[in-house]
């Protein structure tokens, strides 16, 4: 299954929620405010380092390029663009969107 | 409708319920897609999970607000095939909240459960 | 593959939407098949043709039509949802004896019978929302 977020950790529980729900070989994918999650050094990117011992991380390029993070995403994520959001859907039987 | 539908395609769909009544309107519209998906004889499941657990709380009462109370759809579930409601335990548990509580019957499941439900589910809605 | 895509809010207030449509952009890039875009909730806004956005902002609704017509696309409006908003086509119009419609060219007003059948039909189905 692919997991997707779209808020911050900060704002809504989507987040942990996702977390709490996906099962190994599962991906999750960070898009929209939800990129911030990743940033470096922050409570919930310490979350997402025990979540990728078991579940794929992503997050979306363009929204990390459009909220000036770039610099700031932590080890262990991998970037993706729109096809690779597609390939990834594509790839998992079922999608889930935490909104 | 194609004939491979009238053949009996079915799948099995789940309304991942998360949001809390009223405030926003996702609990109701989702609400009328299920009772609408009621009809193509889908293999369908309801999940209640974080705030979406409030939208069973029994005792509403929305004259104060004017909004239509469409709690009661919920116990009406049952009457269109729909009796497979998954309310998860840890929700319940975090917002002080039981089984008694809510306006219908229900099976209260773990998050591991319903991480299972979810992962044995080949449509996902959630609104 | 067959891609279903749900869009549940309206454009310009939620990304939702703009994520909503690159995906579906890129996903007929690589040749996919997408069976159809629903629009539920806020969603329904995305059709109206009545928006106009500032000349250096993009415009949603044009931006949707222009690719339905270049791949065909199926852009369904909820129609419960297209009410309760002030969606209308020309024939809902005239039955609820309004003085105008406002929607944009491509999409098409019906039922969420018409997203039971996306998910039933399309491999996946991608929700965008908020």
């Amino acid at each position: 299954m692919l997991h997707t977020v779209n808020k911050t950790p900060y704002e809504r529980n989507s987040f942990d929620s996702c977390l709490a729900h996906a099962r190994k070989g599962d991906a999750v994918l960070l898009i929209e405010d939800g990129v911030y999650a990743a940033m470096k050094g922050t409570a919930p990117a310490k979350k997402l380092e025990q979540a990728a011992k078991a579940v794929a991380i992503y997050v979306l390029q363009p929204d990390v390029e459009a909220r000036g993070i770039a610099g700031r995403i932590m080890d262990g994520v991998k970037l993706v663009d729109y096809a690779g959001f597609v390939d990834l859907a594509a790839e998992h039987p079922t999608v889930q969107a935490w909104l | 409708m194609s004939e491979e539908m009238e053949g009996g395609t079915v799948k099995k769909f789940l309304y991942v319920n998360r949001k809390a009544p009223y405030g926003t309107i996702y609990a109701l519209e989702s609400l009328e897609v299920v009772l609408i998906g009621a009809a193509f004889e889908q293999d369908v499941s309801l999940a209640f999970i974080d705030d979406g657990v409030y939208e069973l709380m029994k005792g509403q009462n929305t004259k104060g607000i004017d909004m239509k109370n469409f709690s009661p759809t919920y116990r009406a579930l049952e009457g269109y095939d729909v009796e497979k409601l998954y309310v998860e335990k840890e929700s319940l548990d975090a917002r002080g909240l039981a089984e008694a509580d809510l306006i219908v019957p229900v099976k209260v499941i773990s998050a591991r459960e319903m991480t299972d439900l979810m992962a044995e589910s080949e449509v996902v809605l959630s609104f | 593959m067959k891609f279903a895509i749900l869009v549940n809010e309206g454009p310009y207030t939620h990304q939702a939407v703009d994520t909503a449509y690159q995906f579906t952009k890129a996903a007929l890039e690589k040749g996919h098949e997408i069976f159809r875009v629903f629009f539920y909730h806020d969603g329904v806004n995305n059709g109206t043709r009545l928006m106009v956005p500032p000349q250096d902002d993009r415009n949603i609704q044009k931006r949707w039509s222009e690719l339905g017509e270049k791949h065909k696309l199926d852009l369904v409006v909820c129609i419960a949802a297209a009410q309760r908003r002030g969606l209308l086509d020309e024939n809902e119009a005239k039955r609820q004896g309004k003085d105008g419609n406002n929607i944009a060219p491509g999409f098409r007003i019906s039922g969420l019978g018409q997203l039971i059948e996306a998910g039933i039909q399309a491999d996946r189905l991608v929700t965008f929302g908020d």
